[in-house]
């Protein structure tokens, strides 16, 4: 008996003594140093495949500092490395998750506070592995995930760009995380389960726009790290792609962008996605909440090549659905129906001057609701913060006066809210649940930093 | 706040047909945004701050979010355009003006400072606070003459004779209620609400002490606006403090 359990223990043993070994051969925290591909001629062909037709070609990038420029830009790293009101790439701006606030770190040229003595191949290794000098395993919260596809060339301008902005030195804040999420070695597992470091390799069914779009938004632009779902290890889910997701902390939800669900962006034309992203406002729906930072700080520089390269992938996207797709039922069939009928009269009251009786909105100024997916979406606490905020459009090259709704938070008791958004959610053909007025009540608090 | 019923009433009218199948038109509208019918968009800038005119008023009077938006109509174009930078930095923390104005470009929040600043909205009823005639006493002495023992100036030293502010930057401090005033005046103390640097207000509120405080927001939220009063003039007035809000940008 005795024997059997000495041997169990041992055999235990050396199964976790393996899988340590193969977590920290698979996460990749030994390959230090060891190129993956030479970095030469073997990158040159997939970098060729997703850089924009011609678009180097244009004066404004003759520099590499210019094209990093461009580059940062489209991977948005101005939002998450600038605190509000601070220096631009100084960090310090907190992004809360379910396993603490994490602080962004200084990314100016700074040699004490930032990263004026990482050489290229340091900031390469934590853009493509995620490890940072000293080997430091970055937390996932930074989306080397997907910035692994980015090409070394791309890597090495944004890394120019930084090294040209004006040093700024600015301390980094400790994070604030609980035992044992702030033990960084815990990484090698979270990556021997959730990472596979590598380029992205064009996919020769497609052509070379949708190839760029593919690069883009899976690269870049990180768009992922919002419009999936994570799991409880808080890594996205690959099966439910791009399917959608609730914001982890901030609870805004992010929709599906593969086509037919949700936004069912199949159904918009090229130039309505372009519009979107370019200027923040549509025939279809305008921007709002953490998608207003994205086109304020990103998307609206990017050329009209490379959104309508992302178009052309995100219309593309075969659908997929992930758990959070199916609607929740909040209120019973008596209350929803209550809601519904009174949220009718507040609609008439409060809404229709400028979203129209029919709900079909007016131009680009006011929305449609009908039809509109951030109103059916599941679930609808979108939709109930805007009732609640209000909010302007985000103002853009292509938008600069941008219109702006009313906050209702002061005017409209939980259950009111709860009704009129109930209302326009089943209205004109929209199809979802009532909302329920004790939901409401969670969102009132304005989610801002 | 007469506009509002108006404005309630075409609305009403303008969606009289889905009334009669929806029952009694709701006679506590409280506020009704916006146009009437068919939308008329003007490219006029009043129809796209429908966000700031929720709670300012259509003239900047003031008064709505439970009465504490503060009236801006006819505050200097500078201060405001100052404002609506400091709340998207930080400098100012009321979260939903953060909100409202984290994406808006300078030179449209420079354009929407500038329309408030041009508006008159009518002199409001001046609330006398419940207060001792020796706290309004007290707070009448700050505001006029300061307490130079302590290095404190008067209000009206830099704000004007006439409390209305000085052009372009300097906000005037009458027609604004107790609650605002001493919320203000507290921040700046704490230095929860700041300027670029230097933060002059914070030198000056942290000379006082809650009850003077609550005396001055007490006498100035007690003093009738002056009809037709408009800020002074640029460089009319000679400023005893250095301030980042006035030649600090912000």
């Amino acid at each position: 008996m005795r024997r059997k359990i000495f041997r169990g223990i041992v055999v235990l043993a050396v199964l976790g003594l393996a899988f340590v070994a193969w977590a920290v051969w698979m996460s990749g925290i030994l390959h230090h140093g060891v190129p993956e591909q030479p970095a030469t001629a073997g990158v040159a062909a997939p970098a060729a495949a997703v850089s924009a037709p011609g678009a180097w070609q244009e004066p404004q990038f003759a520099s590499v500092i210019q094209r990093g420029k461009y580059l940062a830009r489209a991977g948005d790293c101005v939002a998450c490395h600038t605190a509000r009101g601070g220096q631009p790439y100084a960090g310090g701006l907190a992004t809360p998750t379910p396993f603490g606030t994490l602080y962004s770190p200084n990314i100016t040229p700074d040699k004490q506070d930032g990263i004026g003595s990482w050489t290229e191949a340091d900031f390469w290794r934590a853009m493509h592995d995620g490890i940072a000098p000293g080997n430091r395993l970055l937390y996932p919260v930074f989306p080397f995930t997907h910035f692994t596809r980015i090409t070394r060339p791309d890597v090495d301008a944004i890394f120019a760009y930084l090294r040209s902005l004006p040093p700024v030195a600015k301390p980094d804040i400790h994070n604030q995380m609980p035992f044992p999420f702030n033990q960084r070695s815990t990484l090698v597992f979270w990556r021997a389960l959730f990472f596979r470091p590598g380029e992205y390799k064009p996919d020769p069914k497609h052509s070379a726009e949708w190839n760029r779009g593919a690069y883009l938004v899976d690269g870049l632009g990180h768009c992922g790290m919002c419009h999936s779902a994570f799991n409880v290890l808080g890594a996205t889910d690959q099966n439910a792609k791009l399917a959608g997701g609730l914001i982890p902390v901030q609870n805004w939800y992010a929709p599906a962008l593969n086509s037919g669900s949700e936004l069912g962006l199949g159904s918009w034309s090229t130039g309505e996605l372009v519009q979107y992203l370019k200027t923040g406002v549509s025939l279809r729906g305008a921007a709002y909440g953490p998608m207003s930072d994205v086109v304020f700080h990103s998307l609206q520089h990017l050329s009209d090549g490379d959104l309508g390269a992302i178009a052309t992938y995100l219309r593309s996207q075969s659908e997929k659905t992930s758990p959070s797709d199916r609607q929740r039922v909040e209120v019973s069939p008596e209350l929803a129906a209550e809601l519904v009928d009174q949220g009718r009269q507040i609609y008439v009251n409060h809404c229709a001057a400028c979203h129209q009786l029919d709900g079909r909105g007016s131009g680009l100024q006011y929305p449609p609701l009908a039809g509109n997916p951030s109103i059916a979406m599941q679930p609808g606490t979108n939709a109930i913060r805007i009732v609640l905020l209000g909010g302007f459009q985000p103002g853009t090259k292509g938008n600069p006066r941008p219109y702006s709704m009313p906050p209702f938070a002061q005017l409209l008791n939980d259950h009111d809210v709860a009704a009129v958004v109930s209302y326009i959610r089943q209205a004109w053909g929209n199809k979802a649940p009532a909302v329920s007025p004790a939901v409401v009540g969670r969102f009132r608090q304005v989610p801002v930093d | 706040m007469r506009g509002i019923p108006f404005f309630a009433l075409l609305a009403l009218l303008g969606s009289g047909g889905a009334l009669a199948q929806s029952g009694t038109p709701a006679a506590a509208a409280p506020l009704a945004f916006g146009r009437a019918g068919p939308a008329k968009v003007s490219t006029g800038l009043r129809q796209r701050i429908d966000g700031c005119i929720a709670c300012h008023g259509p003239h900047g009077q003031g008064g709505g979010s439970g009465g504490y938006a503060p009236r801006i109509g006819g505050k200097p174009a500078g201060y405001l355009y100052h404002q609506l930078q400091n709340f998207r930095d930080g400098r100012r923390a009321y979260p939903l003006m953060t909100w409202m104005v984290q994406y808006l470009p300078g030179a449209y929040m420079k354009e929407i400072a500038a329309y408030f600043a041009s508006q008159s909205p009518p002199p409001p009823q001046p609330q006398v606070p419940m207060v001792t005639q020796a706290t309004l006493d007290l707070g009448r002495r700050l505001v006029s003459m300061g307490d130079p023992a302590r290095g404190v100036p008067a209000c009206m030293a830099c704000h004007g004779a006439n409390l209305m502010g000085v052009e372009p930057d300097v906000p005037g401090l009458v027609g604004l209620t107790n609650d605002y005033i001493s919320a203000q005046l507290g921040a700046f103390k704490q230095e929860i609400r700041r300027t670029k640097a230097p933060n002059c207000m914070h030198e000056v509120t942290s000379r006082l002490d809650g009850s003077e405080i609550g005396a001055v927001a007490a006498w100035l939220s007690s003093q009738p606006v002056p009809p037709g009063a408009k800020p002074a003039a640029a460089g009319s007035v000679k400023f005893p403090l250095r301030c980042g809000s006035i030649d600090g940008d912000g």
